[in-house]
């Protein structure tokens, strides 16, 4: 099928606002006659669902969290960039929009960023109206301050907890919904498969995770707001639940999977302690405001940090940034601090570690403001580490930590699945080949609150969908594939726990699919892979039955599908013969070490169409910039 | 170090649950209490055994997922902590912990250590927002509000509704719970609009759940891993006589 992106015409300002205009509309009083299923109630689900309910549509929605405000959205802590320019520092709404395109290092659509960049403003002032409680300033005005890579203070911000408090506040209009009955919540319940009729997503197949009923729910249309895929590395920032399936089930019935390979490593994680380790804990970009990354200029030196004198210590951004010095954007951050740990430069017990010191900042302006500005986050690191970061520097190195790559979409965020639309984390729209700070809630969230709201009208007007209930053949027969495959999964009873076999995918990955990629790596991998599968699939053990709480089958079910996700993103990444954002290919740098574009052939989305397991087709879906200009990047 | 777990095992909600005994070795005091039960729970499926089963997800003290009681105290023996990023160097060698879920009639056990707080889902649907719909809302700077005040409305709104204030007070009351929500849009120009409604429609729907009394005791507060305070309470009781009476 060739990919049809569906960017409307005409001047980027304008296109957002003709589109809506020449968008179908549903008549009010038939909204309630269309059933809209969403899967997932983190930022960009819960704001779908919401809004959605507003408009009079009838909303399922479904999340295998015990309630949507214990979805991973919650972990967020630095903050959501908008482009109100209220510190008046000259930003725009096309500089947000420049920022973001060439903090993805050209490898997202212009318009849909612009877009992004145009609903930034209205986020913010839903969020207020909800009784979020943003930072503000002695006069009652909103504060901002700058982050990661940006050089203006466009990132809004509540204490180190803001996505907490953005989630909340998408929960309380979803809750609403819900106490007016126009939402019906199914709380504990994993989506396992997809429902297909006459070729359109009409549906999911469901597993109750306390009783364990396996039922099929149908719809004229479905969402996914499953998050990200960061846990295929096993060790990531994400939370422990946070999986794959809802995309993976969606990609083997045909929606494409674009950018497998773009994963985000953040640069300032806690280090990994032991190989009990069960996650890795982010210690907000903030901290690159004020804290020094430096490590000793002496190989192996393991002198406490306090004795070793200034002219010892190699600040090494400073040093080779020196216009944006510590506060580069995260992929290059990254691959340094790998570089130096690389080189024999590493602290720390398992020399996997640089230094990010405050010792400057607090003797400028004291530790009462260090404090008030980061007391949480230093609390928390002493609590995890032991040791505190007021007196001795703390000790970081980069995790995984975000999956730019998702489900193909197109600009109403639509997959190659009619029916099927994408949003948050889980979609591949808006960030290129890296992230910037900050710019994931505001993505989630204009998603759900201002983009799918008009744009899945616009297919319902158009369609004319039969009928179809849960009893209809298609139905039974996607619940009967579901029980098999978990039966299956129960009968193996191998010798090894599913957090064994995820374990060793996990350093698979990180090892050959991390940070640095190279060709003989990636192939390694795609050896290793297809065995593990193999291996998992005769050698697993699950314990307990289908018919009850039961975490290990949860788990087990989500592994298999990591394991076939896993060879796709080593092939995406021996595919891309480009270094680009967060993937870099180490045949393909710069004389300084730095990413090398190809522009010439990879200024695309590679889409990959399933095809059966281990197999996949390629699409390219062209890239083409009207309005910036492919530079390289540069941070110097 | 070696520790001896005393844990609480239920199949279900309708079986009873009984204490069976573990003796863990091997246990760093860099590994979390949650890592401590993985390398138990590995072993134990090793063994042909179940598992047992305990809720968490972010592993970061946020989503308010996690929380059991440990000898006798939710969330274990630290302040501010939620049972997630409690490690094992808080205890010592040879120690003997008493892990149960929360005790709360109206927080079923599910299984083992988890229990259903959807009733906290109830309490907040029968109030626990400002009734605007997306869009057609003001620009985020129309209305000032003082900074002290959002300070104080983020201290209440940085509840991860966890329960443990529920499952420490001996009456099961959730009144921190709401009285932090309450507080939180009380404190907001956005949240008073619709004070009254609020304050009695979450309080009646607290006591519908099958939520106990508040008498004063606070050993929510104490329990509290954000540190919630009980002036939330004060707030809350200062809210709803006030909207009880005109
Ligand atoms: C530690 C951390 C800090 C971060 N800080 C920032 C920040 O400061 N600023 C920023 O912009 N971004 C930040 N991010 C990124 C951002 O938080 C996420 O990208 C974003 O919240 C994802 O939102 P989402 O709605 O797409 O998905 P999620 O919040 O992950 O929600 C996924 C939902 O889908 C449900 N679900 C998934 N699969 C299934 C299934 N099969 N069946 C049923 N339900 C399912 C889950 O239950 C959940 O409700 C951070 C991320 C991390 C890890
Ligand atoms: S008030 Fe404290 S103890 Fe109670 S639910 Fe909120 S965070 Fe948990
Ligand atoms: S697991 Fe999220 S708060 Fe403990």
């Amino acid at each position: 099928m060739a990919l049809d992106s569906k960017i409307p015409e005409g001047p980027l300002s304008e296109k957002w606002t003709k589109h809506k205009f020449n968008m179908k509309l549903v008549n009010p009083a038939n909204k309630r006659k269309y059933k809209i299923i969403v899967v997932g109630t983190g930022l960009a689900g819960a704001s779908a669902s919401a809004t959605l309910a507003e408009l009079g549509y009838e909303v399922e929605a479904f999340s295998y969290h015990e309630s949507p405000r214990r979805a991973h959205s919650i972990a967020a802590q630095g903050g959501i960039n908008a482009a109100k320019n209220y510190p008046n520092d000259g930003d725009s709404i096309y500089r947000l929009f420049y920022d973001t395109i060439k903090g993805g290092d050209y490898r997202a659509r212009e318009a849909n960023v612009y877009r992004l960049a145009e609903v930034s403003n209205n986020i913010i002032d839903q969020c207020v109206a909800q009784g979020i409680p943003f930072a503000r300033e002695y006069g009652g005005l909103l504060d901002n301050r700058s982050f990661g890579g940006a050089q203006v203070s466009r990132t809004f911000y509540a204490r180190g907890q803001t996505g907490q408090q953005l989630l909340l506040g998408a929960y309380s209009a979803l809750i609403r919904q819900m106490n007016l009955g126009k939402v019906k919540f199914h709380n504990r319940t994993d989506m396992l498969d997809m429902i297909i009729h006459e070729g359109k997503a009409r549906g999911i197949v469901t597993r109750n995770l306390e009783t364990g009923e396996i039922k099929a729910h149908t719809a004229d249309a479905v969402i996914l707001a499953t998050g990200g895929y960061g846990n295929v590395f096993f060790l990531s920032t994400n939370a422990m639940a946070s999986n794959v399936t809802a995309s993976w089930r969606a990609h083997k019935h045909g929606a494409y999977f674009a950018n497998p390979c773009f994963t985000q490593i953040h640069p300032t994680c806690i280090p990994v302690a032991s190989d009990h380790q069960s996650k890795l804990t982010l210690m907000s970009e903030s901290l690159r405001n004020d804290g020094r990354v430096w490590v000793p200029k002496k190989k192996g030196d393991d002198r406490n940090p306090k004795d070793i004198p200034e002219n010892e210590r190699d600040y090494y951004l400073e040093r080779l940034y020196p216009s944006f010095g510590n506060l580069v954007p995260r992929d290059v951050a990254s691959r340094r601090a790998k570089e130096m740990c690389d080189l024999g430069h590493g602290v720390g017990p398992t020399k996997l570690a640089v230094y990010l010191d405050f010792e400057d900042v607090i003797e400028r302006n004291g530790k009462p403001w260090v404090v008030e500005k980061y007391g949480n986050l230093f609390d928390m690191y002493k609590q995890i580490t032991g040791e505190n970061p007021y007196k001795s520097p703390m000790m970081i190195y980069p995790a995984v930590h975000y999956t730019m790559g998702g489900l193909w979409v197109d600009y109403n965020l639509m997959s190659s699945l009619p029916g099927l639309h994408v949003l948050g984390e889980a979609n591949f729209s808006d960030h290129g080949a890296n992230r910037l700070g900050a710019s994931a809630l505001m993505q989630g969230l204009a998603d759900g609150y201002f983009v799918i709201p008009y744009t899945i009208g616009d297919y319902l007007a158009t369609e004319s969908l039969k009928p179809l209930s849960p009893k209809d053949n298609v139905c039974t027969e996607a619940v009967k594939n579901v029980q098999n495959r978990t039966k299956k999964l129960l009968n193996i009873n191998g010798s090894r726990t599913v957090d064994d076999i995820h374990k060793e995918l996990g350093k698979i990955m990180w090892e050959y699919v991390g940070m640095a990629r190279e060709k003989s790596g990636l192939e390694t991998a795609l050896e290793k892979i297809p065995k593990l599968r193999k291996e998992f699939w005769k050698d697993v053990k699950v314990p307990g039955s289908a018919n009850e709480y039961n975490p290990e089958l949860e788990k087990a079910a989500r592994l298999a599908d990591f394991l076939e996700l896993g060879e796709l993103m080593a092939r995406d990444a021996l595919e891309r013969e480009e270094s680009c954002g967060g993937h870099f290919r180490v045949e393909h740098q710069t004389d300084e070490n730095e990413a090398k574009r190809n522009d010439e052939d990879f200024t695309h989305v590679a889409s990959w169409e399933f095809e059966a397991e281990g197999k996949s087709k390629l699409h390219q879906d062209k890239l083409t910039f009207e309005n910036v200009k492919l530079t390289t990047r540069s941070y110097k | 170090m070696k520790v001896t777990l005393q844990v609480w095992r239920q199949k279900n909600r309708t079986t009873t649950g009984d204490f069976v005994s573990y003796d863990v070795e091997n246990v760093s005091g860099d590994m979390s209490f949650f890592e401590m039960l993985d390398m138990l729970n590995n072993s134990l499926i090793s063994e042909g055994e179940d598992p047992i089963s305990f809720d968490h997800d972010c592993r970061e003290g946020i989503c308010g997922t996690c929380g059991v009681s440990i000898n006798g105290r939710a969330h274990g023996p630290l302040k501010g902590v939620t049972t997630c990023q409690l490690h094992m160097r808080s205890f010592s060698d040879g120690d003997v912990l008493v892990v149960e879920p929360w005790r709360a009639s109206a927080f079923p056990v599910i299984r083992d250590l988890v229990v259903d707080r959807t009733s906290f889902d109830k309490i907040m649907e029968a109030g626990g927002y400002v009734s605007i719909k997306t869009g057609g809302t003001p620009d985020a700077n129309a209305i000032p509000i003082p900074k002290f005040d959002a300070e104080e409305a983020m201290d209440s709104a940085s509840c991860i509704g966890c329960g443990a204030c529920v499952a420490s007070c001996k009456n099961s009351s959730a009144m921190l719970f709401v009285g932090a929500k309450v507080s939180q849009f009380a404190l907001l120009p956005q949240g008073k609009v619709e004070r009254k409604e609020r304050a009695l429609n979450m309080v009646a729907t607290m006591d519908d759940e099958g939520f106990g009394n508040c008498s004063n005791t606070g050993a929510c507060e104490v329990e509290c891993p954000k540190e919630i305070s009980i002036i939330n309470i004060a707030r809350l009781n200062r809210e709803f006589f006030k909207a009880s009476f005109n």
